[in-house]
């Protein structure tokens, strides 16, 4: 490896920029949210203020926005959950030409463009509604159909993490407890789930952020109803003012804290682990 | 099945059979096959919904094929998407061998909690911090004058550029995990073997670590491509006033005509787009689709 060591240097410039390149961005977006100038930048610096964040928490329609997208996140967390975890117990006990057909059909979601899944979403439900000549509210755009379509590939994220955690999962412990007397659903509970609780705490994180930053689907299917993803890019469009950088700020540093969490709670566990 | 009603009841395996089928039916084969359907139908006021004039026909493709300009918004999103998953992967691979190979151990964890920072940034954020950078007056043009590289400040913004650099800066991640994740699994002993044989380092790449590294450049080329020719943000917030991306149209027919018929023809030609990208690029790299979404 002496050939490579010498260039050893070269490789950590080159991930030092390119960490750099990665948040640099980053900082002058947040940065920008303290300058008191009427279009957002870092450059000229015009004073610092804090007046961003206060015109951004006497915003109702962000409010409106922020509530919308975290009901969403629950509910596709909800549904997307016991829908991937099902499915990949399903397709871990059957194998051949069926499994490859269920398969593709289950990550074929993930490959979709979002613009693709929201439209298909928004025309069927609708066509549902005509079918059933009903103008039932469900049947028309809002978010109940992006809950939906982002389900539809987020279920996808859930079964691929949970049949990944499934490899793992020694199917003789499921016998013994059935030889012992056991239920079916005591077998559930008891042996199958609890290995499977990392994959799919896993799943609801992902799913739940997934959820948050999702533009594509939503846009087809909200109706008139906003989140915070097509809050931003409406007032990026028409009129940008730096509170969308005094958001962004907040969401950056909401991400960090949770991004931290989860690395101090892995490390414990680990460390806990090790410990045994 | 069978193994499934042993472990686990009927009641239960009935659970997962209904779970697993409302998905795969109502949430994605159906919606699908109901938006194909739809883009041979005629787009009709209400009244006239199962007259004489709601009768299958190619109209809505013909649209798009009679569309020059449709045609050549469609080529430059496939040429420019497939540039930028070529950017990305020419950026990302020396990072993923190096952070696989070559780095210390112990920084990994930190060196992957910064790098996952960008990632849960939504979209729409990341691609409006670039908006901020390339303005005409913003602080690349002010730092670049300053450092006296350019003497007047550059329109970074114009053809296709700002929508490439928004499009590399959002999506390089998408490449660089699991170009990671391949390059690692390979055996170490296999490039000091290379080495040891004579091998020179750019050989040693060639013909050891890329083609070990095949199903990650297959899974990165396919996620990139496909968010690039599908990305609405990138393309509407970094545009300049001749790079129209073929999201945008699919975007004017839905909204602006309220045509979804033809909205629906031409996202399914979107989809088509996609699905010849991953059965062409499982192709040349010889992977199956269960590599890819890894």
């Amino acid at each position: 490896m002496r050939q490579v060591r010498s260039i050893d240097w070269l490789f950590h410039l080159y991930l030092v920029l390119f960490l750099a390149y990665m948040l640099l961005p980053l900082i002058v977006m947040g940065g920008a949210a303290f300058n008191d100038s009427r279009f957002p930048s870092v450059y000229p610096w015009v004073g610092w203020t804090d007046r961003w964040f206060v015109e951004l928490w006497a915003d109702k329609r962000m409010w409106n926005a922020f509530a919308n997208t975290i009901y969403v996140a629950l509910a596709v967390v909800a549904i997307s959950v016991p829908i991937g975890t099902a499915a990949a117990i399903l397709i871990n006990s059957i194998a051949g030409a069926t499994r490859s057909v269920l398969y593709a059909l289950m990550v074929a979601p993930i490959l979709t463009p979002g613009a693709v899944i929201g439209i298909s979403t928004l025309l069927f439900w609708n066509g549902v509604g005509h079918a059933a000549g009903s103008d039932f509210f469900l049947f028309k755009a809002g978010l109940h159909l992006s809950v939906l379509g982002q389900v539809s590939f987020i279920a996808a994220f859930v079964m691929l993490l949970v049949l990944a955690r499934l490899q793992s999962f020694d199917r003789g412990l499921e016998e013994a407890a059935l030889d012992l007397g056991a239920s079916h659903s005591q077998v559930m509970r008891r042996i199958l789930l609890p290995h499977l609780y990392p994959a799919i705490g896993a799943g609801a994180a992902i799913g739940f952020f997934q959820s948050i930053e999702n533009f594509n689907v939503t846009l087809f299917t909200r109706g008139t109803y906003d989140t915070l993803t097509v809050y931003v890019f409406s007032k990026v469009r028409t009129g940008i003012t730096p509170t969308i950088n005094a958001l962004a700020l907040i969401m950056i540093t909401a991400t960090l804290l949770g991004a931290i969490g989860y690395e101090i709670g892995r490390r414990r566990r680990e460390r806990r682990l090790a410990g045994k | 099945m069978k193994d499934l009603l042993n472990r686990y009841g009927l009641l239960l395996t009935t659970v997962f059979a209904v779970l697993t089928g409302f998905w795969i039916l109502v949430l994605v084969v159906l919606p699908n096959i109901y938006l194909f359907e739809h883009s041979f139908k005629p787009y009709l006021p209400v009244a006239e919904l199962g007259g004489p004039k709601d009768v299958y026909s190619l109209d809505n493709y013909l649209t798009f094929f009679r569309s020059p300009i449709h045609i050549s918004v469609f080529f430059w999103t496939v040429i420019y998407s497939a540039v930028v998953t070529f950017i990305c992967f020419l950026i990302a691979y020396p990072l993923a061998y190096y952070l696989s190979k070559v780095s210390a151990r112990a920084l990994l964890p930190m060196i992957f909690l910064l790098l996952f920072i960008p990632l849960w940034v939504s979209e729409v954020l990341r691609s409006f911090a670039w908006f901020i950078i390339l303005a005409l007056k913003g602080p690349l043009n002010a730092s670049l004058l300053g450092l006296g590289i350019i003497e007047d400040p550059v329109r970074w913004i114009t053809g296709f550029r700002g929508v490439i650099i928004g499009l590399v800066y959002t999506y390089v991640l998408f490449m660089l995990f699991p170009l990671y994740n391949a390059i690692q699994s390979l055996d170490t002993n296999q490039i000091e073997a290379a080495e040891d044989l004579g091998a020179p380092w750019w050989r040693t790449h060639w013909r050891v670590i890329l083609p070990h590294a095949k199903p990650g450049i297959a899974s990165g080329s396919v996620m990139v491509f496909m968010l690039s020719a599908g990305s609405i943000l990138v393309p509407t917030l970094l545009a300049s006033t001749n790079s129209r991306w073929f999201t945008e149209i699919i975007q004017q027919w839905m909204f602006e005509s309220q045509d979804w018929n033809t909205g629906s023809a031409y996202a399914f030609l979107l989809l088509i787009l996609c699905t010849v990208f991953v059965s062409a690029v499982m192709r040349v790299f010889r992977v199956k689709l269960s590599d890819i979404a890894k």
